[in-house]
């Protein structure tokens, strides 16, 4: 096993793993989307909108299973000072905010046709627009500091804050009145589907999951390509600025 | 596959379909920014140890 803390191993690591990652990630998505849309039958009360699961359910795992990896990295970057945590906070923070955009807008499309409207303010749809709006935030957070380590910190602080919402998002079906249903998969007593339809929606949420963890290492490399480039143009200019007073001298007449 | 609500799951795979490849292909586009500066600072390194 490499040394994954030291940067250039890091790179050598992504190198080796990520075709293997990548198409393992395109077989699940061909498999599962085979299964969803041609073999899974249609639900006997919602017909074929149920087949809107199949993104929806996998998209809102990862926007949760993605905040968790933040707090951890998080946890990474206050605690144990790893030297790439705040690189995989940073890069895992726009895929999490794609994962939950896709899980709002199917639930969207899935709710006008069987609930009769786009959107209701119940705690469900509520806490995953707060989580939405918290990955925003970090993301613009990274982007109004200089400093990355300030930067770093400061967000690291807000995750560890804004994971409270997770376990809210998860129990909101269970504590109060909504729309929504509850559990039907990961709940005591076992799933409460069809194994005809949880077989595609199991295949499709480890496309999903393949694919995170391909672009989270893609993303964490240009991560640390980012830094090395921040590096090298501070000592450009510092070379530049100690070659001024030489060069100005060469160029005065 | 003539259900009356099939546009609201053919506008779903759409959408997300447009995320994940807009999140692949912003991925990629990233990477190659910064090996492109990557290159021309190590290059203009050379350059200046000359």
């Amino acid at each position: 096993m490499p040394n994954l803390a030291n940067p250039t191993a890091f790179l050598a690591f992504v190198r080796r793993v990520l075709p293997w990652l990548g198409a393992a990630a395109a077989a699940c998505f061909a498999l599962g989307l085979w299964l969803a849309l041609f073999v899974a039958p249609p639900d006997y009360q919602q017909g074929q909108t149920a087949k809107i699961m199949y993104l929806h359910v996998p998209a809102a795992w990862m926007a949760m299973f993605v905040y968790a990896v933040m707090a951890a990295s998080a946890l990474g970057t206050l605690v144990w000072r790893h030297p790439l945590a705040d690189a995989a906070q940073k890069a895992a923070a726009p895929l999490g905010a794609g994962f939950t955009f896709i899980c709002l807008v199917t639930g969207s499309l899935w709710g006008k046709p069987m609930w009769g409207t786009y959107w209701v303010w119940d705690a469900r749809l509520t806490s995953v627009l707060v989580l939405f709006i918290l990955y925003l935030g970090l993301i613009a957070l990274w982007r109004a500091m200089d400093e990355p380590g300030r930067a770093a910190r400061a967000a690291a602080i807000l995750t560890l804050v804004g994971a409270v919402n997770i376990p809210i998002i998860k129990f909101s079906v269970d504590w109060w009145n909504t729309l929504h249903q509850p559990a039907s998969v990961f709940r005591l007593g076992g799933p409460a589907i069809a194994p005809s339809l949880l077989w595609p929606l199991i295949v499709m949420a480890v496309a999903f999951m393949l694919l995170f963890a391909a672009l989270h290492l893609m993303a964490i490399r240009n991560e640390i390509l980012r830094r090395r480039v921040a590096r090298l143009t501070m000592v450009a200019a510092t070379r530049r600025d100690a070659l001024a007073p030489a060069l100005a001298a060469e160029a005065r007449p | 596959m003539n259900d009356p609500h099939i546009g609201f799951v053919v506008a779903a795979y759409a959408a997300a379909a447009l995320v994940l490849i807009g999140m692949v292909v912003a991925v990629f586009a990233d990477y190659r920014i910064q090996q492109k500066a990557l290159r021309r600072l190590e290059g203009r390194g050379e350059e200046d140890a000359r």
